[in-house]
């Protein structure tokens, strides 16, 4: 079986998430290769569940979150996902993995087209970059 | 090793999940193999039901959700259809009829997130299987939790007393809502009381305005605390308590009778800021004549203390002793209403604002055309009191400029319009000259109004800037501008230039950060949605009204203030509040007390009780920036905690599910 990058995506209900939804309704395509996880805020992202995510075979992770400065529906959410994602990028570099693997957007709710060109940039970037875990996760 | 994480959480009985997968006719079924979506959701250890249908939202559809969490004994349920905004409410609902929580119900979006972004078939399917598992890991964890409930308390702060904070008071107090209107100056009325007429119709400000200043001092359901300020603001949606700083007045008003011996005695004189200094005042004064409260006061800054006031008072109503006070209110919502200033002129060199006296600001030029203004209503050179034959006009003047204001102030082109025609009234033989950008007249009855002033008054509109003003040796103002229309330069003498200033907000970063109202780029109020939603911040409870938003004339003001006050009479007619249970919640074992939590926490919802953690749960929000962030997993979001995000984590991966 050819190896397909998977990626976690963390979407904000309240932006990237319902730019999806948009994305489903205008029947946009994009790479299958995302799959979603629905957060309440980017700022709920602990570190941990980037790792876990990393960990468990995950290729790339996605953060879809709120424009910066006052787009987050908590105020500065998308800050906080910010400089963990920044700090985090750091520490992934010292255990062998590609900073690139973790990628933060800022998509608004009615950015589905941004969230369709991220998403098609983003897979094919992880595919260049190759598979995490020796490509043996490619099926579910 | 997930029951081990089960059994810490509490939850008793083994998950028995139901997962319900819709076909949406063809539009999930056409791209998805549902069928083989069930055969290996059905794998899950944690799942013992697995049905598909057609339509799972129509009323068939419900039913079987029903009928199949009571015979199944199932406790927990995913439905796996279209995006939660869509359905949840109706999938919810179904599930309680079914008898079980709506917190042990999940909905996993296969159809906007899956079927209709993606062609491929087999792709397609497994990413469905990958979503419903990480839904299934997901409500295997989830707890019942009741809904919050606080008591309201039924009373409003209402903070300015111009037109917006005096229409918001007046509208609840008729509503039978006790009010609290706060006022920093020492009389209600704010800048309409400033104003001569009033746009379109030539309404004289002051007598649409004073009867219901009188309203407000005369109705038992509003308490007055003018020379006042809110300090502090502690609490949530329903029930704030504030704290307002009530600066002497020194002048009983109950006693006071206006007659005014005080102010003939008082030996200092100061210039009078509600005639934008175009006249002095004493250090004992009445504000203006129509002023509420109706009494003198003392202006403590500049008062000697001499004592002379004292000693001709006929009522002994006047304490030069008196001092500040604090008062505590509690309330159950915020109106702040705390309206605007002008741009500061000085800020535009080349205009003169401030080095010639004759450069004056729209604001003045309304006192110079009021009745009982500095010149009792004839527009007079503040240099040399002589008549003026020539005025000039600048609109603009800080608006729309990229080194100044960008944004549009709104409604001075229309108060410009208004000027040029009160003035032509008074003095017909006289020569206007307005310069503008654009006429920006929406609003009823306001393009007709400007029509009027430019073809019957014969007002010289020139489209352009001007570029600079000097005074030359005639004492004529000199204005060199451009014509734009015709790319001409002109020259315009006046004996008068009025600035028509930008409008900037009055609120500052400090009281807003007390209130929890964000600011936007420029300082004013950031509603939570323009359209839907403009009279109310993020923070629940709080509602802004008048130019604290933005720009805007007396109707829009009247018209948001009435919003206003109807949105704090939506949240006071319930006795309770009800709220989402699903906050963050401490394990007050774990909470080593490192203060983490309370550094993210953007509402401030977190206190440190004997060194642990604990949340207001009326304050918090659910964002769950403290459970991202808390080093010893103690405080988790209820339903979104951290086990239950690398569950899901790890079920999307294909890991334990």
């Amino acid at each position: 079986m050819m190896w397909e990058p998977l990626i976690i995506a963390f979407f904000c209900k309240w932006c990237a998430g319902s730019a999806a939804d948009l994305a489903g309704v205008s029947r946009m395509q994009y790479p299958p290769n995302i799959i979603p996880i629905i957060v309440p805020c980017t700022g709920r992202i602990s570190a941990r569940a980037i790792v876990e995510a990393f960990l468990n075979g995950a290729d790339g992770v996605l953060i879809g979150g709120c424009h910066t400065p006052n787009d987050c529906h908590y105020m500065a959410g998308n800050f906080k996902a910010f400089k963990r994602v920044y700090l985090l990028k750091k520490l992934l570099k010292q255990f062998g993995i590609e900073p690139e693997r973790l990628r933060i957007e800022w998509i608004s709710a009615t950015e589905s087209q941004k969230l369709v060109e991220v998403t098609r940039e983003f897979v094919s970037q992880i595919r260049e970059l190759g598979p995490l875990h020796g490509g043996e996760n490619g099926e579910a | 090793m997930s029951h081990h994480i089960i059994s810490r959480v509490n939850i008793l009985e083994e998950p028995r999940i139901g997962v319900f997968i819709c076909h949406c006719g063809k539009n999930i079924a056409g791209i998805v193999d549902v069928r083989k979506v069930a055969e290996e959701v059905a794998k899950i250890p944690s799942v013992v039901y697995v049905e598909d249908y057609v339509y799972m939202c129509s009323d068939p559809g419900q039913k079987r959700i029903i009928k199949a969490i009571k015979r199944e004994k199932l406790n927990a349920v995913v439905v796996a259809a279209c995006t939660p905004s869509l359905h949840y409410e109706t999938f919810a609902r179904a599930v309680e009829t079914g008898g079980l929580s709506r917190y042990r119900f999940e909905m996993a979006c296969i159809r906007e997130h899956v079927s209709w972004v993606h062609f491929d078939k087999r792709k397609a399917t497994e990413k469905a299987i990958r979503v419903i598992s990480a839904a299934v890991a997901k409500v295997s964890m989830n707890k019942v939790y009741e809904p919050i409930t606080a008591k309201i308390t039924r009373k409003v702060l209402v903070i300015g007393g111009g037109i917006a904070g005096i229409t918001a008071a007046l509208d609840l107090a008729n509503a039978g809502i006790p009010v609290i209107l706060v006022e920093k100056s020492p009389s209600i009325g704010g800048k309409m009381a400033m104003l001569s007429e009033t746009f379109p119709t030539l309404d004289c400000a002051q007598c649409i305005l004073t009867p219901r200043m009188a309203e407000v001092a005369r109705h038992p359901n509003i308490k007055l605390y003018t020379l006042s300020e809110v300090i502090d603001v502690v609490g949530y949606m329903g029930n704030y308590r504030v704290k307002i700083l009530k600066h002497p007045r020194k002048v009983n008003p109950d006693l006071c009778r206006l007659c005014s011996f005080c102010e003939r005695v008082c030996p200092v004189k100061v210039p009078n800021e509600f005639d934008r200094g175009l006249s002095t005042r004493k250090a004992i004064y009445l504000p203006f004549p129509q002023a509420i409260p109706s009494a003198y006061v003392v202006d403590s800054e500049n008062c000697t203390k001499c004592g002379l006031c004292l000693k001709v008072c006929p009522t002994n109503a006047i304490d030069l002793e008196e001092r500040e006070e604090i008062i505590e209110e509690e309330v159950g919502a915020i109106i702040v209403a705390t309206g605007y200033d002008l741009y500061p002129g000085e800020k535009l060199k080349e205009y003169g604002y401030g080095v010639y006296e004759d450069v004056i600001d729209s604001l003045q030029f309304e006192r110079l055309l009021s009745a009982t203004g500095p010149t009792k209503g004839k527009v007079l050179r503040p240099s040399d009191g002589k008549p003026v034959k020539r005025i000039l006009f600048i609109q603009c003047a800080g608006s729309r400029d990229e080194n100044h204001l960008p944004y549009c102030s709104k409604i001075c082109c229309m108060y410009t319009a208004k000027h040029a025609l009160l003035f032509k009234e008074q003095v017909p033989d006289g020569e206007v000259t307005i310069f503008y950008i654009d006429i920006r007249a929406a609003g009823k009855d306001y393009e007709e109004f400007v029509k009027r002033v430019q073809e019957e008054f014969q007002v010289n509109y020139i489209r352009g800037r001007v570029s600079r003003i000097y005074r030359d040796v005639n004492g004529d103002l000199v204005a060199i501008g451009v014509d734009t229309l015709s790319g001409r330069r002109v020259v315009v003498r006046a004996d008068l230039v009025v600035l028509a200033l930008g409008i900037i907000p009055k609120l500052g970063p400090d009281l807003a950060t007390k209130l929890k109202v964000p600011l936007d780029r420029y300082g004013f109020a950031q509603e939570v949605h323009p359209k839907l939603r403009p009279v109310e911040v993020s923070a629940g409870g709080i509602f802004i009204a008048g130019a604290v938003q933005g720009p805007k004339d007396i109707s829009e003001t009247v018209t948001q203030a009435s919003a206003a006050a109807a949105k704090a009479m939506e949240l006071l007619s319930k006795e309770y509040i009800v709220k989402e249970p699903l906050i963050a919640e401490v394990d007050r074992d774990r909470c080593n007390g490192c203060r983490m939590c309370v550094t993210v926490c953007p509402y401030g919802a977190i206190d440190m009780v004997d060194g642990k953690a604990r949340v207001n749960e009326l304050l918090c929000e659910g964002c769950g920036a403290c459970t991202a962030s808390c080093p010893v997993g103690a405080i988790q979001l209820r339903n979104y905690t951290e086990e239950q995000l690398y569950l899901m984590v790890k079920a999307v991966l294909g890991g334990a599910a």
